[in-house]
């Protein structure tokens, strides 16, 4: 379960740029619950979640996975809990080692790092079956370095990689804004597997509003660092694109100010 | 005079030199190709194991276990950069530029403000000594070879993978739960480690320490390394393990000194070798971002 409550952060306090990212936000996510975060370019999406993977300390406000504070504890430690796919797929995995490699560096999260063997063979066994199970022809090439595959290949293994030692809670950042549609879809059918598979309390943030309404069973719209709706239920399985911008100009006084969100 | 003959007697000078600055270019290996971070630490750390091997030779420690000094002398230093570049935030190249500018006085002290310090070598009995070429050319092939089975070892342990990691991607290792501060400090203590071991081996060969030693010394690995790697893609089309990387970086030292012995032969003034090395390097480099260019 994450608790959050009345997180603030703000950006350039005192000068003209001053930007309040995070305006006040509270939001207990239940256990298995899977949420998709929406919100227009600015809305304070990804700085909610690298709030929440500790990548930036919030400026007031708690932090609270399975009761757990976690507000002041830094990155590497907090990654024990959470499991984490970025935006862009070069960054999710180490393109230097192998496949292999880094599916071992993921089974140790959160672990010490002694001198004990990288990786050991009952771990390459286990390796190659989970990766049969999902068929992305990578068991074929476990000893192929990560930077020689292609950007889909990299997001499902960091996402492989997320949940290979079973998170508290799973953070998406728009990990499928840098992939071709078909591409995208795929990854996003083997997300949706995963986080169903072992009921996995999710966080994706996206750009892409079909997406969210798609995927999850609650959708948290942000704008200018507040939560403006959040549905859950039934009314989130009978949304439309057209009700929920509907919802927002009603919520939010504007006009969704994002092309690609509606496009996309 | 230049003769053929002259040459092939200096040429194992050169493999002798050439092993020894390859041994070096391993510790540049660690921070320039593992950590993937440019640290000029080098310079003064190499100096520094250089100094505090001739002073412990001349109060007749071991010669053996002046080196292990050395090496840890040079962990020191590593460590110190990473300390400032991970705790201070100041970017790596700055951190190993200010810990260089700090060594030069503290070798200046190690030495007894004296700029360079001989070594005895009627009183002390050295393995590695330009009075024993050939020798010295089998115990650093040795040292080498342990050297580079020792670190094959440690980057296939967890510790060493996520010292690899965190050179791939800070984001990467964090989320993995790696604290990527430990795993810098670790990668600079233990390349310096190798970078000081080497000045300790160099200052036994050439029978003295000199303050300057150190001068233009990460230039030297680079070279080597960019040698060693530019005939491993030659060799090894398809890739190759860890261990011959390693060990064309030593292979990088001694044709990079090889060709040295060629130009001096040449009578070409040695300093102006810096301005070649440094063109050398400097072509090496750029290559490979063309060819990324074009792709």
């Amino acid at each position: 379960m994450l608790r959050i409550e009345n997180i603030k952060k703000v950006f350039d306090e005192n000068t003209v740029n001053e930007k309040r990212a995070l305006n006040d936000i509270s939001l207990i996510l239940n256990d298995g619950e899977f949420a998709t975060v929406i919100g227009s370019n600015g809305a304070g999406k990804s700085t909610l979640l690298n709030a929440i993977a500790g990548s930036l300390m919030v400026d007031s406000g708690k932090i609270y996975i399975d009761d757990i504070d976690v507000t002041n504890m830094p990155e590497y430690k907090r990654a024990s809990y959470i499991g984490r796919v970025f935006q862009n797929p070069t960054i999710g995995t180490a393109s230097d080692m192998w496949i292999e490699e880094n599916l071992a560096l993921a089974n140790r999260r959160g672990q010490r790092r002694g001198l004990g063997r990288g990786i050991n063979d009952e771990e390459r066994k286990y390796f190659l079956e989970l990766l049969k199970e999902f068929d992305l022809g990578l068991e074929n090439r476990m000893t192929t370095k990560v930077g020689l595959l292609s950007g889909g290949q990299r997001q499902a293994l960091t996402l492989i990689m997320a949940t290979i030692q079973r998170p508290k809670l799973l953070l998406l950042d728009e990990h499928t804004a840098a992939l071709d549609p078909k591409t995208a879809t795929k990854v996003l059918s083997v997300t949706n597997a995963i986080v169903r598979k072992s009921n996995l309390t999710t966080f994706m943030v996206t750009h892409n509003m079909k997406d969210a309404i798609n995927y999850g069973d609650r959708l948290l719209m942000l704008n200018n660092g507040r939560i403006i709706l959040d549905i859950k239920g039934e009314e989130k399985k009978s949304l439309t694109v057209e009700k929920l911008l509907n919802m927002f100009e009603k919520a939010s006084g504007e006009q969704f100010s994002s092309d690609a969100a509606i496009l996309g | 005079m230049i003769s053929i003959s002259s040459l092939i007697n200096r040429l194992p000078g050169g493999i002798a030199q050439g092993l020894i600055w390859g041994i070096m270019a391993l510790g540049v290996y660690v921070t320039f190709r593992v950590l993937k971070e440019s640290d000029l630490t080098v310079d003064g750390s190499f100096a520094m194991g250089g100094a505090v091997t001739v002073m412990l030779l001349q109060v007749n420690v071991n010669p053996a276990v002046s080196l292990i000094v050395a090496f840890l002398a040079g962990a020191v230093a590593g460590v110190t950069t990473g300390l400032i570049h991970t705790k201070l935030k100041i970017p790596a190249i700055l951190s190993g530029i200010l810990v260089q500018l700090a060594l030069f006085p503290i070798n200046l002290h190690i030495m007894n403000m004296a700029a360079n310090v001989a070594i005895n070598l009627d009183k002390v009995n050295l393995l590695i000594s330009i009075r024993k070429v050939p020798l010295t050319i089998l115990v650093c092939f040795i040292v080498a070879i342990i050297l580079i089975a020792v670190m094959y070892w440690y980057f296939g342990t967890e510790q060493g993978c996520a010292i690899r990691a965190t050179g791939n991607s800070n984001h990467m290792a964090l989320a993995q739960g790696i604290n990527i501060d430990t795993m810098k400090i670790i990668g600079f203590g233990l390349g310096n480690g190798l970078v000081g071991l080497a000045g300790g081996i160099l200052s036994q060969y050439q029978g003295f320490a000199d303050i300057n030693m150190g001068r233009g010394a990460i230039v030297i690995g680079l070279a080597a390394i960019i040698i060693g790697e530019a005939l491993l893609e030659v060799i090894f089309k398809k890739g190759c393990s860890f261990y011959t990387r390693l060990a064309f970086v030593i292979v990088g030292g001694i044709i990079y000194y090889s060709a040295m012995v060629f130009i001096l032969w040449l009578r070409i003034d040695s300093n102006d070798l810096k301005l070649f090395t440094a063109l050398i390097v400097m072509i090496f480099l750029a290559i490979p971002n063309f060819k990324k260019g074009k792709e």
